[in-house]
């Protein structure tokens, strides 16, 4: 309780500190550089300029340093430090990389993280667009998108959890407790310990991404398709068009845009998984994965910040094209704006 | 929702449909609702029984012991030892007994890898025993042996029975990660963790976007392509340095060294999302004001604060998730010892230690989704809006 109350705390002096920050320096410079009159009454302007030329530092400051020592310089620095040993002590060049490349461990995770990234953005979005399209002509839509969305509140441990019993795994003869085991086991199979099948398992992992995020995509794209003129599809009707080519022609074709959007969103998040699979398998099995590994490493034989931040960086290599397109797009709609 | 135009209107496609809608709902839900009910069962059958199976009676394979003979007492020229072998409130029935010391019946046939000997005999009648005398079992766990002449047996003579087990539901999978696992410690944890962060960076990102929307200053666009780019910089970039930094400082495994790089991390979308909203605010309005006299900070606190409730509440429900859901961050920048651990970090190490216990996996996997599922369902509308605000528009 008293940790609760030093949270409390913690709110109330930090928001009042900058509230009191805020409040402070705009005061100061709205004291200090106050309009002075020359005596012809005219309204000096160079304090007026000066002042709000400060005036906007003063609201983005906070933002830009938290900004700068939280992600800007911490990113530089691991680039850096990709390139020096386990103790950032010595300058080891590009060994650091020829070790990965060399390494079993590495591109194995390089390899599952491919599968990743083919097979969750793809079904997630084409799993949310479908049931998007379904829901919207259903009346109990709203509840059954309701409940497709849940699992996007509940954290890639929970997630795990559920799933892991899900899956659990009882010998032979046994009573599967877990649904996949016994439906195996009634429709006669012999039940298995899914997450120890290398290469499949991999796929077990992914259901458990895409179950968080199809609710995601599906709610985006049911927006977008919100968005589609009635008039467009009342006209292909009369042309005689159907359901399905409706959908595919002039339904797919309008929210291209969104389909894209989620896509790179997930696929940002499949990079950077990390929670799922440390909780499910850890990697063993033939199931590890970038961020896995460099989480491993960090901490590994007491940390080899070298490589760990060499996969970090590798993490962020695959990520700049979709950083570069997304800025490309925001300029677009700022010049659209 | 709005009547539209529907696309799949053949009525045997709407059908089909329905029933695909329907499947999906299912296979998303099940899980989750599988979790929940195990969490609620009593143990020893959640480890025997699938979940689907939780209102039906189950069955098992028990073995008791009578008393031994001290325990005989004479009553009217007969030696009598009665009893119950279950406890107090059992619902538990017995089936069917036999095996142990019981003689065999051959009556019964058994097919192969059965209990033998375990339906020798049904409850409320007497079986004879070889030494002389009688056992009666009732289904109730009730027993009497009965017999002219002493017991002699100096230990509990064995025998197996068949029990019938209602189901049995109950808050003391609950009650048990309470103590030892302490789960609600790990919750208060998440709680003390999740709080400021939420509210902190909304103060701070708020100031920013408003700067960004309504303010000119140079390098304003150059700034906020910075901010567009750090929406997708994966966290494990800012790891490393961060830690050398905060065991220099000392503010590693400390609570405001979380708050802080929770705020650090949340800035770039709450400063995106924010000034989408904010950017949007009628010009008229920010000018008026400023005709009227109100500076840059009046405008901000009276007007475009007021005026941004939906779109900071958007933003608090996401973070909020997004800091109580965190693994990655808690587990770098705070501690692991009783007062420090959040939920996700606990539950990720009973994962490992008490991979068996599901009784404990399904109730404190539950305790740690409850919060965000309540905030989910409650706030889902801002929820939406929040994710659509904050994913960089295409097209």
């Amino acid at each position: 309780m008293d940790q609760l109350a030093n949270a409390l705390l913690a709110i109330v002096v930090g928001v009042g500190a900058l509230l009191l920050y805020y409040y402070g320096t705009n005061w100061i410079i709205d004291t200090l550089l106050a309009d002075r009159m020359t005596p012809q009454g005219v309204v000096m302007s160079g304090r007026t300029r000066l002042r709000e030329a400060i005036r906007p530092w003063l609201f983005v400051g906070p933002a830009v340093f938290l900004l700068g020592l939280f992600l800007v310089y911490p990113a530089i620095q691991t680039f850096i430090l990709s390139f020096f040993n386990a103790t950032s002590s010595n300058f080891v060049g590009l060994r650091n990389y020829q070790w990965a490349f060399n390494d079993g461990e590495f591109l194995q995770a390089v390899g599952n993280n491919i599968l990743w990234l083919l097979f969750v953005p793809f079904v997630s979005t084409a799993l949310g667009l479908v049931i998007a399209v379904l829901a919207d002509n259903v009346r109990w839509g709203a509840i059954a998108k309701s409940l497709i969305f849940m699992p996007m509140a509940i954290s890639f441990v929970g997630a795990s959890v559920i799933w892991k019993f899900v899956y659990d795994y009882r010998g032979p003869g046994a009573t599967q407790i877990g649904v996949v085991n016994a439906l195996v086991t009634h429709l006669g199979g012999e039940p298995q310990a899914w997450l120890t099948i290398p290469f499949w398992n991999n796929f077990f992992l992914m259901i458990i991404l895409v179950w968080i995020q199809t609710g995601f995509a599906m709610v985006l794209l049911a927006a977008a398709l919100r968005g589609v003129p009635d008039e467009t599809i009342e006209a292909a009707q009369i042309d005689g068009a159907s359901g399905v080519a409706i959908f595919f022609r002039i339904m797919i074709p309008q929210i291209m845009g969104t389909i894209l959007v989620v896509w790179t969103t997930i696929t940002i998040v499949v990079l950077k998984v990390f929670d799922v699979v440390l909780a499910m398998t850890n990697g063993q099995w033939s199931t590890e994965v970038l961020a896995n590994l460099m989480y491993d490493w960090m901490f590994r034989g007491g940390g080899d910040f070298g490589r760990g931040s060499m996969l970090a960086t590798i993490l962020m290599i695959a990520v700049i094209p979709i950083m570069i397109w997304n800025i490309r797009n925001f300029r677009k709609e700022e010049t659209n704006r | 929702m709005n009547a539209r135009v529907p696309i799949l209107n053949l009525s045997v496609g709407g059908l089909l449909a329905r029933l695909a809608l329907l499947i999906i709902v299912i296979l998303w839900t099940v899980p989750t609702f599988g979790l929940f009910i195990s969490s609620l069962r009593d143990k020893d059958q959640l480890a025997i029984s699938g979940w689907w199976t939780a209102l039906q009676t189950t069955t098992a394979y028990e073995q008791a012991r009578t008393p031994a003979a001290d325990a005989q007492v004479n009553i009217d020229g007969q030696y009598v030892i009665a009893g119950s072998f279950f406890e107090e409130g059992d619902t538990k029935r017995i089936r069917s007994f036999g095996g142990g010391f019981l003689p065999d019946n051959d009556a019964i046939e058994y097919l192969q890898g059965e209990q033998q000997g375990i339906r020798d005999y049904e409850p409320g009648v007497p079986v004879a025993l070889e030494g002389g005398g009688t056992m009666t079992v009732n289904a109730d766990g009730t027993f009497e042996l009965v017999s002219p002449t002493p017991f002699e047996f100096e230990r509990g003579q064995r025998f197996f029975y068949m029990a019938e087990i209602p189901p049995r539901f109950t808050l003391e999978n609950y009650q048990e990660i309470a103590g030892a696992e302490g789960v609600y410690q790990a919750f208060l944890n998440t709680l003390t963790v999740t709080v400021p962060a939420t509210i902190i960076p909304i103060a701070v990102a708020a100031f920013a976007a408003y700067a960004f929307s309504w303010m000119d200053f140079p390098g304003r666009r150059f700034l906020f392509y910075v901010v567009v780019a750090l929406l997708v910089v994966p966290l494990q970039m800012a790891l490393i340095p961060l830690l050398r930094v905060y065991n220099g400082v000392g503010i590693a495994k400390t609570y405001p060294g979380i708050w802080l790089a929770h705020t650090g991390f949340g800035l770039p979308l709450a400063i995106y999302l924010l000034r989408n909203y904010i950017g949007t605010l009628p010009r008229e309005i920010i000018e008026s004001a400023k005709i009227d006299g109100a500076s840059h900070f009046q405008t901000f606190t009276k007007l475009v604060v007021p005026l941004s409730v939906p779109a900071l509440a958007s933003f608090a429900i996401l973070q909020f998730l997004w800091v109580w859901n965190d693994l990655l961050v808690a587990l770098v920048f705070l501690g692991k010892s009783p007062d420090q651990i959040v939920l996700t970090s606990k539950l990720r190490e009973l994962i490992g230690s008490r991979a068996d216990n599901w009784e404990i996996l399904t109730s404190s996997a539950f305790v740690s989704i409850i919060v965000p599922l309540l905030v989910f369902f409650a706030l889902q509308r801002y929820f939406v809006r929040g994710l659509m605000a904050g994913s960089v528009k295409g097209g």
